[in-house]
């Protein structure tokens, strides 16, 4: 009787569990679909999930005065193809690549040893300091960021990698997960480390930050994927100068003209952008959730 | 090799003294154990010679020079802690050799890639390595070598913590209760090894342990700490036998001293519920209190004896080589315990009254404030 009544609850959170993530991969279902499809297809809503992938004419082709033969090609070709040449998705997609890694590599710099000093150090006001780290995480990003554009302005920063990457270099969401995850740190390992002969720097890149690598991972893709996928802060900043456009803001490209023929190439960018992430999340999967309870933030 | 010496010692935290001023010389090559209950300071002294942690005042010599102003890294010492605190994510033989890399490769050497083109690294690598190597090899950690902590027993990573200890050959090791993580057989076990490897290695070892028979069974002197005070240091065998405190008495021994208290005539003469005791002091106080310790009890035949005592018997512990009679004496309610052999035990049963009396010349005397009261003479009393 219990042994039917668990399973019964187990069925009912997998049924709702899997109701939930429908609903959050239908988008995605739609994104890829489209990207694969042809106008056609995608006004009328038919062709299943992939389409039945018969050659399109690439009317941008025959205005330039191709034979309508010479411009026949698959939708899913075209669509991708179109992603590449229409923006230069690839340019993107290298930008995104500099502004998040340098975010998160200065982020680490930054926040590593200053977690290690709220933790493990005791110095006068150091309450008081993580208290205003504490005050901070309150802080929403837009509403300081007129602010931090006009500054960035004052001193001709903006429409630069600069201004893509400072504000961000200092996450005191960073600081506090760092920080909650040295306090689980055993004081003896210090300790022990100083009796070898280290000094302080030597104990936070050599001791803490090995030991510190799962927090340090989820801590990474929480920070990789808010800037990734950020449009909002680039969308300020980068005003005039189309070769520092981030992903996100490739997607611009396609707007305006939403006539039908746009939507497969769009859905198509949307996807490879999308795609280095979720290959990045399911690599690194089990450290993640592993770095995630460490911290507590389950 | 090193002696140090402690002057004056303080330590406060805010308003609470931890330590209030230590005096202490350790000789060079000594095993000196720094015990007493948790609380009482004695870890914190430790730190402080490590130079883990600052005294508030007084002066901590290594070889006659002052190393106030030097940092833990600096005091050439190497400590053993409790949690044994290795590296979670190096192998054991990285552990070993790590302090050997600080302590003899520039920042330079110790470069990945860049290192080895350093003139000299080469040497100076394969000469750690035959250090460790052989560390490794005294403390039978070979087949360890490429493992990680966590894949280690506790007894194993106590081993590691000793051989990273080790490697170094500092001038003095200091070690923090460094087998209460063990079990008891273990413990029993490395406390051998650790007093054979003070015999070996001949260097300082200054250890802290909670534990008396730790205390009385490695060192060479002990140190017996209460309250941020050192009450008495001395020889294992002065401590257990000669406490010139009540506490160092009751700290010392296991099962704990029993403590009866007595009464002084005019003359000196001590006696416990109106029994004379034969023991006479000169000081001129009412009240004392005597400490027998349980293998200073003798069970006696017969009734009529006057210098023996009823001893009402209220558990029996067997173990083994000896018993342990538990119970108190007639009128009293201290509970006292006394020591007896296995053939004299085997008639008694639990809730019979005995007659006990005390060895001649085992009791000490103490005063009230815990201090020990020299006797003067013992007669007519007892024959054991």
């Amino acid at each position: 009787m219990i042994g039917h009544a668990t399973s019964f609850s187990e069925y009912m959170k997998h049924i709702v569990l899997i109701f939930g993530s429908l609903i959050v991969i239908l988008p995605f279902y739609v994104m890829v679909s489209y990207s694969l499809k042809s106008p056609h297809e995608i006004a009328t809503n038919s062709g299943g999930f992939i389409g039945a992938q018969q050659p399109m004419v690439d009317e941008y082709c025959v205005k330039l005065g191709n034979p309508p033969e010479e411009c026949m090609q698959k939708p899913l070709v075209y669509n991708y193809t179109q992603a590449f040449k229409k923006a230069p998705l690839l340019r993107y997609l290298v930008n995104g690549l500099v502004v998040t890694a340098s975010i998160f590599f200065i982020q680490a710099l930054i926040a590593v040893p200053c977690a290690y000093a709220l933790a493990k150090l005791r110095f006068w006001g150091r309450d008081f300091v993580f208290s205003m780290v504490m005050f901070c995480l309150l802080i929403p990003v837009h509403t300081i960021a007129l602010p931090i554009y006009i500054m960035l302005a004052k001193v001709s920063l903006t429409n630069t990698y600069a201004a893509l990457i400072i504000p961000w270099t200092i996450s005191v969401l960073g600081i506090f997960l760092m920080r909650q995850f040295f306090m689980t740190v055993p004081d003896d390992l210090i300790d022990a480390a100083r009796m070898d002969g280290m000094n302080e720097f030597s104990i936070i890149w050599r001791v803490m930050l090995p030991t510190a690598i799962p927090a340090l991972l989820a801590f990474a893709i929480i920070s990789v994927v808010a800037h990734w996928n950020d449009y909002f802060w680039p969308r300020v900043v980068i005003t005039g100068d189309r070769s520092l456009y981030t992903p996100p803001l490739g997607l611009r490209e396609f707007k305006g003209d939403a006539d039908g023929s746009i939507w497969g190439p769009m859905m198509a960018t949307a996807t490879v952008i999308v795609t280095p992430l979720i290959a990045a999340f399911l690599l690194a999967q089990k450290r993640f959730v592993e770095g995630i309870t460490m911290t507590g933030m389950k | 090799m090193a002696d140090i010496r402690l002057r004056s010692i303080e330590k406060m935290y805010g308003e609470t003294a931890a330590l209030c001023g230590i005096d202490l010389d350790i000789r060079d090559g000594e095993f000196l154990t720094l015990v007493g209950p948790s609380g009482c300071g004695k870890s914190t002294l430790l730190r402080i010679i490590a130079g883990l942690e600052e005294q508030t005042r007084g002066e901590v010599e290594i070889d006659g020079k002052s190393v106030n102003k030097i940092r833990a890294s600096k005091r050439d010492l190497a400590m053993v802690f409790q949690s044994y605190a290795l590296y979670p994510h190096l192998t054991v033989w990285q552990n070993m050799i790590t302090p050997l890399r600080l302590r003899d490769l520039s920042s330079l050497e110790r470069m990945p890639f860049i290192g080895r083109f350093v003139p000299g690294q080469r040497d100076k690598v394969k000469s750690l390595h035959t250090l460790a190597g052989e560390t490794a090899h005294t403390l039978k950690l070979e087949q360890l070598l490429h493992r990680k902590p966590g894949q280690l027993s506790g007894g194993q990573r106590q081993r590691v913590a000793l051989g990273r200890a080790m490697v170094r050959k500092p001038r003095a090791f200091l070690m923090d209760e460094p087998l209460s993580n063990l079990d008891a057989a273990l413990r029993v076990h490395m406390r051998a090894e650790l007093a054979e490897l003070h015999r070996n290695l001949k260097t300082t070892f200054i250890y802290v342990t909670h534990d008396q028979a730790e205390a009385l069974t490695m060192s060479d002197r002990i140190a017996i700490m209460i309250d941020g005070e050192i009450i008495q240091l001395g020889t294992p065998d002065e401590i257990y036998k000669n406490p010139r405190d009540r506490r160092v008495a009751e700290f010392v021994g296991s099962p704990k001293i029993n403590i009866l208290s007595g009464d002084v005539d005019e003359s000196g003469n001590v006696s416990i519920m109106g029994n004379h005791t034969g023991i006479r002091i000169r000081k001129r106080i009412k009240k004392v209190h005597l400490g027998i310790r349980p293998e200073h009890f003798r069970l006696v035949n017969g009734n009529g004896a006057t210098d023996s005592w009823p001893f009402h018997v209220t558990y029996k512990e067997n173990l083994g080589s000896d018993f342990y009679l538990h119970g108190h004496l007639n009128g009293s309610k201290n509970r006292i315990i006394t020591r007896a052999a296995p053939d004299e035990v085997g008639r008694i049963t639990i809730g019979e009254t005995v007659k006990v009396r005390a060895r001649q010349g085992k009791p000490m005397v103490f005063c009230d404030n815990d201090c020990r009261i020299d006797v003067m003479q013992e007669a007519g009393y007892g024959s054991a």
